[in-house]
């Protein structure tokens, strides 16, 4: 139950801070990949401000065995840049500039009542869906072989 | 630079750097959106309960701000329906299938300095501007 609540606080922070830097907005959003428009660089300071905070969490973390209410750290597994990672991220990238939006702030932004989020959602839904269902075909193929 | 809004893009990135924090130090967890939402089509017993939480708050952040008289921004989506389903799908795939997205990669692994994340983020920050700019300025759509 703890756990719970603190990851709904969680999303209550991570969603008022899309919010307040405005990066809610596909358009801000495309204001920083525009590079040759007149440049906006605050997603740039967002992620310069969300990143040294996160890694002063991981900091504290370290003096911890187990976090506060859940079994283990659960730290990703995989080391190696592969190709799942390139490609994917690459496709990614390729989706990000056409309209803007990222999974997060999309997700944030489907209480406010914009036709386009929710399309885009859903599409992104189905993408990732998608990908779950060739990764499970893949590895039970994997398996018999 | 004259729509840079610097003071709102810090408080905005504290926020989320508080609340990666706060999940990796309450439930372990890595604060990804595509994984906490993607994953949801592969649930394991347990592993789901915490996932709905975050997206309930998340989703209810903004709205919650609106009704406490704070300004949200007019979101404008510069596309048309076809690019939008377009890049959906591209979205949700790519991150699925790279292990993440602008919050897994670009801000929890850059605070790792995950070499996994530090590839995946210039790879898409890469591609995002080229989108970008083939498609305002060279297509000019």
């Amino acid at each position: 139950m703890r756990a719970m609540f603190a990851a709904l606080v969680s999303g209550l922070l991570f969603g008022l801070g899309l919010t307040i830097s405005q990066m809610i907005d596909p358009s801000k959003v495309i204001g920083f990949l525009d590079i040759v428009g007149d440049w906006d660089p605050s997603l740039a300071l967002v992620m310069a401000t969300a990143i040294p905070v996160t890694a002063l969490g991981y900091a504290v973390a370290k003096h911890r065995r187990l976090p506060v209410c859940a079994a283990e750290f659960s730290l990703p597994t995989r080391t190696q840049i592969d190709w799942p990672l390139i490609g994917g991220a690459v496709l990614f990238g390729v989706g990000w500039g056409l309209v803007g939006y990222c999974p997060g702030p999309a997700v944030a932004a489907l209480g406010l009542g914009n036709p386009g989020t929710v399309l885009f959602v859903g599409s992104m839904l189905v993408g990732m869906g998608t990908y779950s269902g060739l990764n499970s075909l893949f590895s039970r193929q994997a398996k018999h072989a | 630079m004259e729509h840079f809004t610097p003071v709102s893009a810090a408080i905005g990135g504290t926020l989320i750097g508080l609340s990666a924090a706060l999940l990796w130090l309450t439930n372990g967890r890595i604060a990804g959106i595509s994984g906490i939402v993607g994953s949801l089509w592969s649930p394991r017993t347990g592993d789901v309960a915490w996932r709905i939480a975050f997206i309930i708050g998340l989703i209810a952040s903004p709205v919650l701000y609106a009704a406490a008289g704070g300004t949200i921004p007019k979101i404008t989506i510069p596309a048309s329906s076809v690019i939008v389903i377009t890049a959906g799908l591209l979205v949700g795939f790519g991150t699925r299938l790279g292990g993440g997205c602008t919050s897994g990669h670009g801000v929890c692994g850059m605070a790792r300095l995950s070499p996994r994340s530090l590839t995946a983020t210039a790879l898409f920050m890469t591609t995002g501007v080229a989108t970008s700019f083939i498609l305002r300025h060279l297509i000019g759509a």
